[in-house]
C-alpha cells in the first residue's frame, strides 16, 4: 500500500498503433515520486510516442495511464493534462517565436488559464520574481527581451525547460533535452537536470549515453515498442539483448545525427 | 510591464503623441472637409472597426476568416430594419407590401426598438460567430479549411437573404430611410453627430484591441498563432481563446455596419458578399496586420485611394487593388505600417539584433 502511493504514474499495457503499425506494444511503466528516470533505445523504439501518450498527445489503442494511482487521464484533453500536472518538452525545441522570452516565462508560469483570468492578469510582483528566478536559473536574464525566434539551439531549449518550470508540473516529461547542443551547453543542461529533478518526477528520454551515465538514476530500454529491460545503467549496459538491439545500433543513430 | 515600458519609453511618447494628433485631426474634420467628403471619411472610419476586429482574430490569433461581410452585413440589416420601421411609420414596410404581406413579420417587431436594433447588431454577428467558432474550432479545423467555411457561410447567407425578399428586401436590399429619432438622416447637422458617434466608435474599439493585445490574453493569443499545440501542453484551451476573438472581431465587424447603414443610407446582400469580404482582409492586409494602427490606416487608405481613383477609373481599381496586394505580400509583408517600426526600432534597440517585428508588442 505504501508502495503504491509513492507511485505518480503508471502506464498500464500501454499500445498505440499507427494505421496497422504497432509503435508501442503493452509498454508498463511506472514512476515514483521524485524519480528521475531514463528512456533509451534504438531509433524508432516508441519512445517520443510513450511521451505523447502520457500528456495526451496520442491516445492508446489499449491500455491505461493512470496519475496518482487514480486519476485516469488516458481520455483526457493536452490542456487538462497539462493543468493536472504534467509537463512535456519535445524533441525540437518549440518556444513561441514572435513572443520575447519574457513573455514566453509569463504564459507558461503556473496561474489560471481561463480567457477572462488572463484577461484581467497584473503581473505581480511575487511573480515577476519568480520569473526573473527561472531566468536567471536558464541563464537568460541579459536576453528577457528577446523575441524568442532569435535565440540559440541550446537556449532555445533552456528556455523551453525554464516554461516548463515555472509551470510547476509534477512530472517533467523531457524528450532529448540535449540534442544538437555543443559540450559546454549539454553540461550546463547536466546541471539544471540535477536541479530539478530534486523537486520533481521527472522522465528523460536519452540517446547520449555519456549524458546518461551522469545520474545514477534507473533506465528504462525500449525496443520495437516493448520494454527491453529496465535497471541501473551498469545492469543495461551488462545485458546480452540491450548490447545486441541497441548497442548494435548506436552507430546508425550516431551516422544520423552528424547529419542531422 | 514595467520591465518592457521603461525601454520603450522614447517610442511610447513618439506614439502618444502619434494619437493624439490622430484624435485632433478626426474631431476637427468638420472644420476642413466638405459635408460629402465628410460623410465619406465618416464611411471609412466605420471600415476601420471592421479592419480592427479582423486584425485581432487573423494578425493577432493567425485565423484568416474570408465572412467577415457577413458580420458586417447582420448589423448593418439590424440597424437598417430598425431605420425602415422608423420611416414607414406604423405601416408595413414598401418592399413588404410589393412583396404581398399582409402584416409586420414577429422577428421585424422587436427592431422597432433602438436598444433591442443596437443589441441585436453586436450580438447576432458574435452569436454566429461563437456558433461557427464552436464547430470549427473545437475540432481543430484550421487553416484553409476554417476560411474555406468562412466563405461557405458568406454564401450561403447572401443566398437566403436574397431569396427571401419579402422579409429582407432581396437583392435591392433595405433602403428609404428617413430619420433617425426624428431628425433627418440627409440633414448636415445629423451627418456631423453621426460622424462624431463614429468617431468616438472607432476610438472605443481601438482602446479595447489595444487592451485586448495588451493583456496576457494576447499574449496568448499570439502564442496560439505561433504554436496552437505547444499553447495546448501548457494549459490553455486555444479553441475558447479562438472562439472568444472570434466572437468579439465580429461584434465589431457588427457595429461597423449599424454605422455603415447610418452614413450610406442602404444595405444589401452585395456589401455583405464575397467580394467585400476579400476587401476587408486586403485592407488588413496591405496595412499591416499585427498592428493595430496599421490595420485601420489600411482601411481608411485604401478606400480613401478607392473613392478618389473610381471616381476617375472605376475599372481600373480592381485591378489596381490586386497589383498592390501582391506588392505588399511580396514586399512587404507586415504591410505599410511594417515600414515605421524597422526604422525606429533599430536604431533605438541597442539590445536587439534588428527591429525585426517587434511592432508586434509595440502597437
Ligand atoms: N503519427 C505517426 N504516424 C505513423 N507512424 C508513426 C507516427 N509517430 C510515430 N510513428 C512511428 O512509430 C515508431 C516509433 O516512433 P517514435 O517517434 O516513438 O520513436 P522514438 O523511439 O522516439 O525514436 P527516435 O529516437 O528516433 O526519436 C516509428 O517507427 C515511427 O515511424
Ligand atoms: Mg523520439
Amino acid at each position: 500500500m505504501k508502495e503504491k502511493a509513492s507511485i505518480i504514474l503508471h502506464c498500464n499495457a500501454v499500445t498505440v498503433e499507427f494505421d496497422g503499425f504497432k509503435a508501442v506494444q503493452g509498454m508498463d511503466f511506472e514512476l515514483k515520486r521524485g524519480e528521475l528516470r531514463f528512456l533509451i533505445g534504438p531509433n524508432g523504439a516508441g519512445k517520443t510516442t510513450m511521451l505523447d501518450v502520457i500528456c495526451g498527445k496520442v491516445r492508446p489503442t489499449a491500455g491505461k495511464v493512470l496519475f496518482k494511482g487514480s486519476v485516469d487521464i488516458t481520455r483526457k484533453k493536452e490542456h487538462a493534462i497539462a493543468e493536472l500536472g504534467i509537463g512535456r518538452k519535445f524533441q525540437t525545441p518549440s518556444i513561441f517565436h514572435t513572443l520575447t522570452v519574457f513573455e514566453n516565462l509569463e504564459i507558461a508560469m503556473s496561474q489560471n488559464r481561463g480567457v477572462f483570468a488572463t484577461l484581467r492578469a497584473r503581473m505581480r510582483n511575487e511573480d515577476r520574481e519568480r520569473m526573473m528566478n527561472q531566468l536567471a536559473m536558464i541563464g537568460l536574464e541579459a536576453k528577457a527581451q528577446w523575441r524568442a525566434g532569435r535565440l540559440s539551439h541550446g537556449e532555445k531549449q533552456w528556455l523551453e525547460i525554464g516554461m516548463m518550470l515555472l509551470q510547476e508540473p509534477e512530472i517533467l516529461l523531457l524528450d532529448e533535452p540535449v540534442a544538437g547542443m555543443t559540450d559546454k551547453e549539454t553540461d550546463k543542461t547536466g546541471e539544471l537536470l540535477h536541479a530539478i529533478a530534486k523537486k520533481r518526477s521527472v522522465v528523460v528520454v536519452e540517446h547520449d549515453m555519456e549524458f546518461v551515465r551522469n545520474f545514477a538514476s534507473k533506465v528504462t530500454v525500449m525496443h520495437e515498442g516493448k520494454l527491453l529491460k529496465e535497471g541501473s545503467m551498469d545492469e543495461v549496459q551488462g545485458d546480452d539483448r540491450v548490447a545486441e538491439v541497441y548497442l548494435g545500433k548506436r552507430r546508425d543513430a550516431d551516422a544520423g545525427r552528424t547529419t542531422a | 510591464m514595467e520591465l518592457q515600458m521603461r525601454t520603450m519609453t522614447p517610442q511610447r511618447i513618439l506614439v502618444l503623441i502619434g494619437y493624439a494628433a490622430a484624435a485632433v485631426a478626426l474631431f476637427c474634420a468638420p472644420l476642413y472637409l466638405s459635408d460629402f467628403r465628410l460623410n465619406l471619411l465618416a464611411k471609412f472610419l466605420a471600415f476601420a472597426i471592421v479592419a480592427l476586429g479582423l486584425d485581432l482574430i487573423w494578425g493577432y490569433t493567425g485565423i484568416l476568416s474570408l465572412g467577415h461581410g457577413v458580420f458586417f452585413g447582420l448589423g448593418a440589416y439590424a440597424m437598417a430594419m430598425y431605420l425602415k420601421l422608423e420611416a414607414s411609420g406604423g405601416k408595413l414596410p414598401d418592399f413588404m407590401n410589393w412583396s404581398g404581406l399582409t402584416s409586420l413579420p414577429w422577428f421585424w417587431k422587436p427592431f422597432g426598438s433602438f436598444g433591442f436594433a443596437v443589441a441585436a447588431g453586436l450580438l447576432l454577428p458574435a452569436l454566429l460567430a461563437l456558433v461557427l467558432g464552436f464547430f470549427t474550432f473545437r475540432n481543430r479545423i484550421r487553416g484553409v479549411y476554417f476560411t474555406i467555411l468562412t466563405q461557405a457561410l458568406v454564401i450561403i447567407t447572401t443566398t437566403l437573404f436574397i431569396g427571401q425578399q419579402a422579409f429582407t428586401g432581396g437583392t435591392n436590399g433595405v433602403t428609404g430611410f428617413g430619420t433617425l429619432f426624428g431628425q433627418s438622416l440627409g440633414k448636415a447637422e445629423t451627418k456631423q453627430i453621426l460622424y462624431f458617434v463614429t468617431v468616438i466608435a472607432l476610438f472605443a474599439a481601438f482602446v479595447l484591441c489595444r487592451y485586448i493585445v495588451g493583456s496576457r490574453f494576447g499574449r496568448v493569443m499570439r502564442a496560439i498563432r505561433d504554436g496552437e499545440n505547444r499553447a495546448r501542453f501548457i494549459g490553455y484551451n486555444p479553441a475558447v481563446y479562438q472562439m472568444l476573438v472570434f466572437c468579439v472581431s465580429a461584434a465589431l465587424a457588427g457595429l461597423a455596419g449599424m454605422l455603415f447603414v447610418l452614413h450610406v443610407g442602404i444595405i444589401s446582400p452585395s456589401m455583405m458578399g464575397i467580394v467585400p469580404s476579400i476587401e476587408m482582409v486586403l485592407w488588413v492586409a496591405i496595412g499591416g496586420r499585427g498592428t493595430l494602427i496599421g490595420a485601420a490606416l489600411g482601411a481608411i487608405l485604401m478606400n480613401a485611394a478607392k473613392s478618389t481613383f473610381s471616381e476617375s477609373y472605376p475599372e481600373l481599381w480592381t485591378m489596381f487593388l490586386g497589383l498592390l496586394f501582391v506588392i505588399v505580400v511580396v514586399f512587404l509583408p507586415k504591410g505599410l505600417a511594417g515600414l515605421f517600426p524597422q526604422i525606429k526600432l533599430r536604431k533605438r534597440r541597442g539590445m536587439e539584433h534588428e527591429g525585426e517585428g517587434v511592432h508586434y508588442s509595440a502597437l
